[in-house]
């Protein structure tokens, strides 16, 4: 809580500052180091964190236009936003929330419990179109106590619920403007919506009025460039003063030569594996996916798709995570015993087919996967799909051997209790450690029991294990304050300066 | 040669019903459901129906055909899915880069094409002539997402004369907003400028030899005269007619080239609305193009009725 | 344009006197060799990886260097040429095969209700955004070579139909056509007899314009990455995966390209050659 007793004080400091700054008048040189224009591979669909799951829509307005009761910090860290502090009684199913007064939306209605209320109902209402509605499941009411203190009842006790409501899914909006957030977004952040060019660009613009520490940008632009050589040309020429997410790793060696930029790299959620589908023969029988495992050499999957950047996992979990076990030398690099394992299993001539959705994760480590397991003795067929199809044929349908990506939602090994889910695991021993986990409390047994959960996947080989994804980023050298990791999909522009 | 209009007008208004019956029904069966694209693989099976409903994918099949031709009709294109704004405005928007775009591309490939036409129909045979011609070749041989490739890693990587993509906007200024499209410009204009320099030579050759012009010569007229007066002016309908189709070609054709450069014209606003699923958008740009191209070769036989006599009369 | 008659007396000894079509013919036929050679031998396996060579520039070993994945670049290209010829050509094939039977069927019936048909389904798909509805198509079926077939021959369709329906409708008019019919040949008969061998120069040399165009579309699809897929490698692919990486390995997106023009070119020649042998009055014009 140190930052935010603090913060007050600063504030004020702060706010005299600008205040003459103000008063001086801008001085243009000064004027053109107070904006900063951000480049992002994907455009958002809309600007709406609530009504759809695309990362671009929290890239651009997570922390900056819209809060939600609590935040992620660049740690990962949960910290207080629009709720200041919070009780929680003593059976885990009662969550008091105070919250800050005197905050007030981009249109200029005020921010009271009712706000709350109306958010975390839509959200979780029976015509929701919120992509993350399981955030908001073990939510039974929510009640209005006075204007500044808002009570959430659980039906069962959540150890996540905090980390649930930092997610741009469960911001809190207005009822006045919540229809129009897709086109015209409306928050309470330190940044207002000022203009969306589409196909090009997205204006935010200082919030005068915020509630916080006044950020330092008067004016931020997200630049929206798919490609990577013009991405690489736009940052080259100066266009662009930041790529948080560079789509080209194979670029950065440039740019940590030129002293005229800064190479950020950091770390994402984003365990990227090779998904098996472990329900369809032969995978189904663990030989084969152990086989499959051992033929895997993640070093040069790394070298070869990512030019060097990511760190090898052996199960699904963060390395950066303090729980984390270093599982890799249980499905070391070893085609030979793929080989015998596979004669073990009694397979032979074996054909898989490999879908690789399209970002170059996929399509690249793809074409170097298909490679290694040729080398262990096994066929693949690849097909590159869009995401849609995707979603269609392999998440829902389950039509496929094997498919890479990437599982960007922060502390996600919860998916493998899934019966439904997409490379259909499901095991009952992995599943009643994940309700152990939901109840315990203690730090020390949660810790155990992430563990064996991670050590529990890396037994049955339930999928081929391959990188954690690094963030890779390029920013001007002078431009500071920008998240070396994604705890969450986010561009946080609350604390980005320049330098002098 | 009203009734031979007539007909035309009649036929291609029957492409636009089958156009729009052909680009509804691939786009039905489309593998991928946009509500699950849009809420991505951890949504709620509840908030994915929620939002199908919303988006009316739940009503009937010829219902929604229905719905959306008579929507057409009075001019509503419907709602884009993932930008959840009309279609017409969307449209609005790309069409301002990718009309600018298609006209420089046109006058670009029309200055170049028709003076090396003329050059080499004048001196056929001569070092001029083979080397326009051989220039030509070339130009319909190169793959212009490749050519734009080039353009990009000389003028824009390595001279920085240019930027490699993106468009800054008419707002920016005339000069910033042409100069973004320059480079894609003479990407588009390449094969087109080839392709029409070699129509413009062929029809002069084609006209020149005919009796008229040996009329005009014997009319006492020189050789340059009568090119000028009579055979570019004769030879110009079928380099209309290339035109006219190139328009239309380029105006939804610059997809690979609006992809190279990241220009957020109309083909690429297709491109990226199959991929999401946004089946709304791709039916009614499809269509507009149809239409567009059913208009342009509506005028383009227009033009050829009037501009030709004796046409008027073998046609009907 | 006059209709085409047979050649003269002594066609290879024209053909071999007329610079253009020689020209096109090699540099045609040598892909077409690079991609028969390909099936017995290429100097690496395309399709192995070595990571650690990875981008490397032009070399004795490599002669047209590597790729991001270590992969030789020009066996790459050899084999790239089999599917980029395959594909353009079955391509092709199609579009004859359907396109030029409706357009003599249509031509024969001139005025009937299939004539009106196959003309107005010809403006139907000259209607199309070409590109677009070739993208849609294989957002239908999936990326592959197959697909990507199909996805050309539908629009060389009514090339064909519109083309062979207009050169036989000339041919109805003649003399010779109206003797087989007093004679009592049926309309189908007297097309494949008589109709047929007498535009077949006129389908040829477009055939080949048509081929280098399949070429070129087969490029394109491939390189939005629609074509056929890895591991097998295609001259558009590589095109696509060179983009990005062109400021550090301009090789990776040079060679495919050439590939790309001096086979588009060497058929381009070829079928304007192939035009000028055909038609003497051209060729009268030209030489």
């Amino acid at each position: 809580m140190t930052p935010y007793s603090t913060s007050k004080a600063a504030l004020s400091i702060l706010a005299l500052g600008m205040g003459l700054g103000l008063a001086m008048g801008s001085v243009p040189a000064k004027a053109a180091n107070m904006d900063a224009t951000i480049g992002m591979q994907l455009e958002p669909p809309n600007l709406d964190p609530t009504g759809g799951a695309a990362a671009a829509i929290d890239e651009v307005v997570y922390a900056n236009v819209f809060e939600g009761l609590t935040r992620f910090g660049a740690d990962g860290s949960i910290l207080p936003a629009l709720a200041e502090s919070w009780d929680i009684s003593d059976d885990g199913l009662t969550y008091t929330f105070s919250l800050r007064e005197g905050v007030k939306f981009h249109d200029g209605t005020d921010f009271d419990a009712e706000d709350v209320k109306f958010s975390l109902d839509r959200a979780r209402a029976d015509d929701s179109t919120n992509a993350q509605k399981a955030l908001f499941a073990d939510i039974s009411d929510v009640e209005v106590v006075d204007p500044s203190t808002a009570k959430v009842t659980l039906s069962k006790p959540n150890g996540a619920f905090l980390f649930n409501m930092a997610w741009g899914d469960a911001v809190i909006v207005a009822p006045e403007s919540a229809a129009e957030n897709a086109a015209n977004p409306i928050g309470t952040g330190p940044f207002t919506f000022a203009e969306w060019a589409k196909g090009d660009r997205v204006d935010l613009s200082r919030n005068p009025d915020y509630w916080g520490e006044a950020v330092k940008l008067d004016k931020v632009t997200f630049k929206f460039i798919s490609d990577p050589t013009a991405a690489f040309a736009a940052m080259m020429a100066g266009d662009i003063d930041a790529f948080p997410n560079f789509p080209a790793p194979e670029n950065l060696p440039q740019f940590e030569a030129d002293p005229r930029f800064s190479v950020i790299v950091g770390s994402t959620e984003g365990e990227t594996i090779l998904a098996m589908n472990n329900k369809q023969p032969p995978l189904d029988n663990i030989k084969v996916r152990e086989a499959i495992s051992h033929a895997i050499d993640r070093q040069a999957i790394i070298d070869g798709a990512m030019f060097g950047y990511g760190t090898p996992i052996g199960t699904h979990f963060a390395p950066h995570n303090p729980a984390y076990v270093d599982l890799t030398g249980q499905s070391a690099h070893d085609p030979e015993k793929a080989r015998a394992l596979l004669a073990e299993a009694g397979v032979s001539d074996l054909t898989l087919s490999l879908k690789l959705p399209p970002p170059s994760y996929a399509r690249r480590g793809g074409e170097i996967i298909a490679a290694q397991l040729r080398d262990a003795g096994i066929d693949t067929e690849i097909t590159n799909v869009e995401w849609a199809q995707w979603i269609e044929d392999v998440f829902k349908g389950k039509n496929f051997d094997l498919t890479i990506v990437s599982h960007t939602e922060p502390m996600d090994i919860g998916i493998y209790g899934r019966d439904d889910y997409y490379f259909q695991y499901g095991d009952p021993e992995f599943k009643a450690i994940m309700a152990d986990l939901d109840k315990a409390t203690e730090p020390a047994a949660r810790t155990e029991l992430m563990q064996a959960a991670q050590r529990k996947i890396a037994d049955d080989y339930v999928n081929g294990y391959l990188f954690q994804l690094a963030r890779t980023g390029v920013a001007d050298a002078k431009l500071k304050g920008i998240w070396p990791n994604s705890p969450t999909q986010a561009n946080d522009m609350t604390a980005v300066y320049w330098e002098d | 040669m009203t009734a031979y209009l007539l007909r035309r007008l009649v036929s291609l208004s029957l492409s636009l019903v089958a156009a729009s019956l052909v680009v509804f029904l691939i786009m039905e069966v489309v593998p991928g459901d946009p509500a699950s694209f849009m809420m991505g693989i951890n949504a709620d099976p509840s908030a994915v129906a929620a939002l199908r409903t919303r988006l009316g994918l739940d009503e009937p099949l010829p219902w929604r055909y229905l719905g959306w031709v008579w929507g057409m009709v009075q001019g509503d294109f419907g709602i884009s899915y993932t930008y959840r704004v009309p279609v017409s405005e969307l449209v609005a928007e790309r069409i301002a880069i990718s009309l600018p775009l298609t006209l420089y591309a046109l006058a670009l490939s029309t200055l170049i094409a028709f003076p090396a036409g003329i050059i080499a129909a004048a001196r056929r045979n001569s070092a001029a002539d083979l080397s326009v011609m051989g220039a030509t070749q070339l130009g319909v041989a190169i793959p212009n997402f490749w050519f734009a490739m080039m353009l990009v890693l000389v003028f824009a990587i390595n001279l920085r004369w240019f930027s490699a993509g993106g468009f800054p906007g008419w707002d920016e200024g005339f000069w910033q907003a042409m100069k973004a499209l320059t480079l894609p410009a003479i990407a588009l204009a390449l094969p087109q400028a080839s392709i029409l320099a070699r129509v413009m030579r062929s029809s002069l050759i084609d006209t020149l030899d005919e009796d008229f012009m040996r009329t005009a010569r014997a009319k006492g007229l020189t050789r340059r005269q009568a090119l000028w007066s009579h055979a570019v002016r004769n030879a110009l309908i079928p380099v209309l007619t290339i035109i006219g189709l190139q328009f239309s070609f380029l105006l939804a054709g610059g997809i690979i080239i609006e992809n190279v450069f990241y220009l957020p014209g109309l083909g690429r606003l297709v491109f990226q609305a199959i991929t999401q699923r946004d089946l709304i958008v791709v039916r009614s740009v499809v269509i507009l193009l149809v239409f567009a191209v059913i208009v342009v070769t509506f005028l383009v036989d227009l033009a050829y009725a009037a501009a030709d006599p004796r046409l008027r009369r073998r046609r009907s | 344009m006059t209709m085409a008659n047979a050649p003269e007396g002594g066609g290879v000894r024209a053909a071999l006197g007329h610079p253009a079509f020689i020209a096109g013919f090699v540099l045609s036929f040598f892909f077409v060799l690079l991609a028969l050679v390909s099936f017995l031998w290429t100097p690496f396996d395309p399709t192995r990886l070595d990571i650690p060579q990875k981008l490397q520039p032009p070399s004795l070993e490599h002669w047209f260097g590597t790729d991001h994945f270590g992969r030789d670049m020009f066996s790459m290209i050899m084999v790239g040429a089999r599917v980029s010829i395959a594909v353009a050509f079955v391509a092709v094939g199609v579009g004859m095969a359907i396109g030029v039977p409706l357009g003599l069927h249509a031509a024969a019936h001139r005025g009937s209700l299939i004539d009106e048909v196959v003309m107005r389904g010809n403006d139907l798909v000259f209607a199309f955004p070409s590109l677009l509805l070739a993208i849609m198509i294989t957002a239908v079926f999936g990326p592959g070579a197959i697909n990507a077939i199909i996805a050309i021959g539908i629009f060389n369709i009514p090339v064909f139909a519109r083309l062979a329906r207009g050169a036989a409708l000339s041919l109805w008019t003649r003399d010779y056509i109206l003797a087989a019919r007093v004679a009592g040949k049926g309309k189908a008969r007297i097309s494949v007899e008589h109709i047929l061998p007498n535009i077949a120069n006129l389908l040829i040399v477009q055939g080949t314009i048509q081929f280098s165009l399949a070429i070129l579309a087969e490029a394109a699809l491939a390189y939005v990455g629609l074509g056929a897929q890895p591991p097998l490698p295609s001259w558009g692919r590589m095109l696509a995966d060179a983009q990005t990486l062109i400021s550090l390995a301009p090789h990776m997106a040079l060679f495919p390209g050439f590939a790309i023009i001096i086979t588009v070119l060497g058929l381009n020649l070829m079928g304007d050659g192939l035009r000028d042998l055909f038609d003497p009055k051209l060729r009268r014009g030209r030489t």
